[in-house]
């Protein structure tokens, strides 16, 4: 079983595409272009404070608004590990599953975890966090084969025989 | 078995006897909508899944409206990617110029009662007003549909709302949508349908069933459908005993049902920064305001340019009042009906047909301090210039009284 | 001594019986133009460099919000508000999108004699009205606002003697890019380009309007047509009297004099990256020349006969798909007006996109903005590099009737060639 051990960035409830990436930056030419405006209008530092394999705790909603895919496609460039929220917009959802980001829904840990703390994933069981435990669930199977084909554009590579 | 309105569409399309929300399904997707903000994306991951033709060009349709007119050196080059795919794999269906994708997909009749049409955009859920299943992706996903015709769905359960009545005179479908969202939440209705029925929503014309269906995403919805009724047939030009299976039992299940009655509702705006923040017009009432938007897939139809023309003939804006007409036909009839010479005469800036203010990428951006009253569907921080403008929501009617005082005035009854 | 209309302007403004080239004088402001080009720079010099900071007269001042309208980012939205709030505190009329400047001022302000500074190059515009309007940046700007008056140095005076008419299909577009070529980019520097004659007195005030507007580009300071009834006929029209009509004196001194026969001119193609980079439509089309946006608008060409002569070559035809085609009325009046004759509707169905009324494609920085590689051929003002987006994109200047025909056809073309 896969576990992993990350620094916390705890944000609220309702993060939408437009803070997550703004319209603006959208006709960049590349998501390396636009990574550094991620979370610019909620947090304009912290896309150059974020480090690989840091954590994002959020509230409820996250990812709604938009269909732009650069939304998680961004987080991925900023080597975020996954996003631990309360609920996730459904395109969001769609597009991380297929971008291979992971999203983990969680309840309650929003209410321990302070910025900066380090939490540990234990994928499919649960997370921990200064000593205590707190369960998570895991993916239905439609979605585990996505993931497990390495992301959607894998998935169609090997039906068109590619891979 | 007794089955919902988007149960019925998905049964119809993948031939099955019944489905129950939960179930993973494959539909055959009857069209596909992408705009020019997305088509690199899809074009690159289209060729990188290793295809080599689209399953149907003619179900695909390619819109250019966030970045027209351009304005930056970048954005052409969104332009050049899109006709060059359109090209090479034989693609007719494209707007270079005509307006908002969502507006164009039913008025030129490319999404029609019963179909299941998917779009690069979060708002493709306003084809629901002619009783089409339509929803929002990202473009990984529909450059595997432009391969290959198909998408799996989870059918999502369904919540009915029920409106009965006749709306006061000023108050609009926009008050509409959102008092449902500030009820809903911006996560209520997160994977579910919103079906929409009752004696105020058959009064409505289509077009304000859209700008309802167009915000049901701000409250998460997958869709948000209408029974198609003569009005949908006249205007997505089909015959009713076609379309007359499109409806929701009785009987079928749902998951929250929600009623209203129409005398009761009131003026609303959605208040800085989230779209399920509503208050009542009266409250907020007196806030000043530097400027308003008149326009996007939300609120941009001939409709709502006569209510604003009807409330500033004859006077002039005393704020910057822009307004964006939805499409290249919108903007032709409204010249047509007098309704641009009016705006024209009363100080409004008229902008070429698109998504203008509303995608916040040029239109009328505004900086820290300012705040704008729009007729666009979010509100979100940092939308429509910096983070600290504030963005207030609501009618056409709403917007266009505020703009003669510049600040947010409840509009008058029968105007 | 005789004196030339320009001259006779200046002593006005001066209140002396007679000047001369050359002279130093410190004259009296008539009126005071500034656009949101530069307006935010000026109020922040008011501000900072100011001991007493002060406005002459502010009946005297306009703001016009014209090149970045609605605006694009939030630093120009910023830039707005300083202008916004700077005329409401000193009570200085302000126009907001309602136009691009010079059009404006000709519709609300300009009379036949005034001297008028404005803080863009193109404010030579006025001369279609027998005004001496000249450009100055914002410094001269600021002092001219907090003290009504400034210095000029008298410009020399170039006649234009025009006689005859234009052909058909030829515009005062095609007659003005034909004098820059002959006389070169700096062929006027510092003077007055003075166009007088039976010619001359033929053109409508729009058409006048075109030759003022360019002079600049062959560095003018001012650009003056002789101004006759139909000077006096559009200030009645626009609510105002003309009272000082200057003509030059039979005995005045001019630096040079040109004569043009207006029926040998021919429709005109100014080739990339200057505007006196002369060559004829007979020339350019052979090259079939692709383009990839056509612009018709700007204080140059966005008025209603330009919209008409575009409309009239698009009707019942289709913009190729590989042309974006923008046009860009020269104020709300123009707009209105093409409203009512239908211009609008025709060019519509044609594929046009119609701007708000403002700089647009010209100022190349918020609406219409080429890429890279890109080719535009345009009634705008300037053809420098870059100067309507990438700095590799090209752009040709032409008349209105030239830019619609090759926006039918997809490349450089005539109206006659689309038939």
């Amino acid at each position: 079983m896969e576990q992993f051990t990350g620094k916390v960035w705890v944000l609220g409830d309702d993060i939408d595409t437009d803070i997550i990436i703004p319209t603006e930056y959208l006709a960049l030419p590349t998501v390396e272009d636009m990574k550094q405006y991620g979370f610019s209008p909620l947090r304009p530092e912290l896309a150059s404070q974020i480090s690989e394999g840091d954590i994002i705790v959020a509230g409820k909603n996250f990812g709604c608004g938009s269909s732009r895919e650069q939304a998680p496609e961004i987080i991925k460039a900023l080597k975020v590990k996954c996003v631990i929220a309360k609920s996730y917009a459904r395109i969001f959802f769609r597009n991380s599953i297929n971008n291979g980001l992971l999203l983990i829904e969680n309840s309650d840990i929003q209410d321990v975890v302070k910025e900066g703390d380090e939490i540990t994933v234990r994928l499919g069981e649960s997370i921990e966090h200064q000593g205590k435990s707190y369960k998570i669930g895991s993916l239905p199977q439609n979605l585990m084969d996505i993931i497990n084909a390495g992301g959607l554009v894998k998935a169609m590579q090997k039906r068109n025989g590619l891979l | 078995m007794a089955h919902t309105l988007i149960e019925k569409i998905i049964m119809k399309n993948t031939g099955k006897e019944t489905v129950t929300p939960g179930d993973i399904v494959t539909v055959n997707v009857d069209r596909v909508m992408i705009h020019d903000i997305f088509i690199p994306f899809v074009a690159e991951k289209f060729e990188e899944m290793g295809f080599t033709k689209l399953w149907d060009p003619d179900k695909v349709v390619l819109i250019y409206d966030h970045l027209v007119p351009t304005s930056a050196v970048e954005d052409v080059r969104h332009f050049k990617i899109g006709d060059a795919f359109a090209a090479k794999y034989g693609l007719k269906n494209v707007h270079r110029s005509d307006g908002i994708c969502h507006q164009l997909m039913t008025e030129a009749g490319y999404a029609k009662p019963g179909n299941i049409v998917f779009g690069t955009d979060s708002h493709t859920t306003t084809y629901g007003c002619v009783g089409c299943f339509s929803s929002g992706i990202g473009y990984t996903e529909m450059a595997s549909i432009l391969g290959t015709g198909e998408m799996w769905i989870r059918v999502p359960e369904t919540i009915k709302v029920v409106i009965n009545g006749t709306l006061p005179d000023n108050v609009y479908a926009k008050d509409v949508i959102l008092r449902l969202l500030g009820d809903l939440r911006a996560d209520g209705a997160t994977y579910k349908a919103l079906e929409i029925s009752g004696s105020t929503v058959d009064q409505m014309s289509v077009a304000s069933r859209m700008t309802i269906s167009n915000m049901a995403i701000e409250a998460g919805a997958k869709a948000c459908l209408f029974k198609p009724d003569e009005k949908t047939c006249e205007y997505s030009q089909v015959e009713l005993s076609d379309v007359d299976w499109i409806y929701g039992d009785e009987d079928a299940t749902y998951c929250k049902v929600m009623e209203y009655q129409a005398e009761e509702l009131q003026p609303v705006c959605a208040c800085p920064s989230q779209v399920d923040n509503i208050k009542e017009v009266k409250e907020i009432a007196g806030t000043k305001i530097d400027q308003v938007f008149i326009g996007s897939c939300t609120n941009g139809r001939l409709e709502d340019l006569k209510v604003a023309a009807d409330i500033l003939k004859g006077h002039q804006v005393a704020c910057k009042c822009i307004v964006t007409p939805a499409s290249r036909k919108i903007y032709m009839e409204a010249i047509e009906k007098g309704y641009m010479k009016t705006l024209a005469e009363a100080g409004c800036i008229i902008t070429q047909p698109g998504c203008g203010l509303c995608c916040g990428r040029a239109g009328g951006i505004l900086t820290d301090g300012e705040k704008v009253l729009a007729t666009n569907n979010r509100n979100f921080l940092g939308r429509m210039g910096t983070s600290k403008v504030g963005i207030y929501l609501g009618s056409p009617a709403t917007a266009a009284t505020s703009a003669l005082t510049a600040t947010i005035t409840i509009p008058q009854a029968g105007c | 001594m005789g004196m030339t209309i320009g001259e006779k302007i200046i002593a006005r403004a001066a209140g002396v019986e007679e000047v001369k080239p050359n002279d130093i004088h410190t004259v009296t402001l008539d009126r005071m133009m500034s656009n949101d080009g530069t307006t935010h720079l000026t109020v922040d010099m008011y501000h900072n460099q100011l001991k007493h900071p002060h406005i002459a007269d502010k009946d005297k001042v306009v703001f016009i919000m014209d090149h970045n309208v609605p605006a694009e980012n939030p630093k120009t939205a910023e830039a707005h508000k300083k202008m916004r709030n700077f005329a409401k505190e000193n009570g200085i009329k302000l126009y907001e999108g309602q136009g691009v400047c010079h059009q404006i001022m000709m519709e609300d302000y300009v009379c036949p004699g005034e001297l008028i500074f404005g803080a863009d190059s193109h404010t030579t515009t006025y001369g279609a009205l027998g005004a001496f309007g000249t450009g100055v940046g914002c410094t001269d700007f600021l002092y001219a606002m907090t003290t009504g008056t400034s210095w000029v140095m008298v410009p020399e005076t170039i006649r234009f003697n025009l006689h005859g008419k234009l052909r058909e299909g030829v515009y005062a577009r095609d007659l003005i890019l034909t004098i820059i070529g002959d006389i070169g980019a700096n062929g006027a520097n510092y003077k007055i380009m003075e166009f007088a004659g039976d010619g001359a007195h033929g053109l409508s005030i729009d058409e006048r309007i075109v030759l003022c507007n360019l002079t600049v580009e062959a560095g003018a300071k001012a650009g003056i047509v002789d101004p006759d009834e139909k000077v006096v006929e559009y200030c009645k029209q626009h609510g105002r009297e003309a009272v000082h009509m200057y003509h030059s004196d039979e005995d005045a001194t001019f630096a040079a004099v040109y004569e043009y026969d207006l029926d040998k001119i021919e429709p005109v193609v100014v080739r990339p990256d200057f505007v006196d980079n002369f060559a004829t439509l007979r020339e350019v089309k052979e090259e079939k020349i692709a383009i990839d946006q056509a612009f018709v608008g700007s204080c140059n060409n966005g008025r209603l006969c330009d919209l008409r002569a575009a409309a009239e070559v698009v009707k019942g035809k289709k913009i190729a798909d590989t042309v974006r085609f923008l046009v860009a009325p020269a104020s709300k009046d123009v707009y209105i007006q093409a409203l009512e004759e239908g211009i609008i509707t025709t060019l519509m169905e044609a594929g046009a996109m119609i701007m708000n009324a403002n700089c647009s494609v010209c100022w190349g920085s918020c609406q219409g903005v080429i890429g890279e590689n890109e080719v535009l051929i345009s009634t705008g003002t300037r053809n420098f590099k870059g100067r309507s987006g990438h700095p590799s994109s090209k752009v040709y200047m032409a008349s209105a009737a030239t830019v619609a025909a090759s926006a039918v056809a997809g490349y450089i073309t005539g109206a006659a060639d689309i038939q």
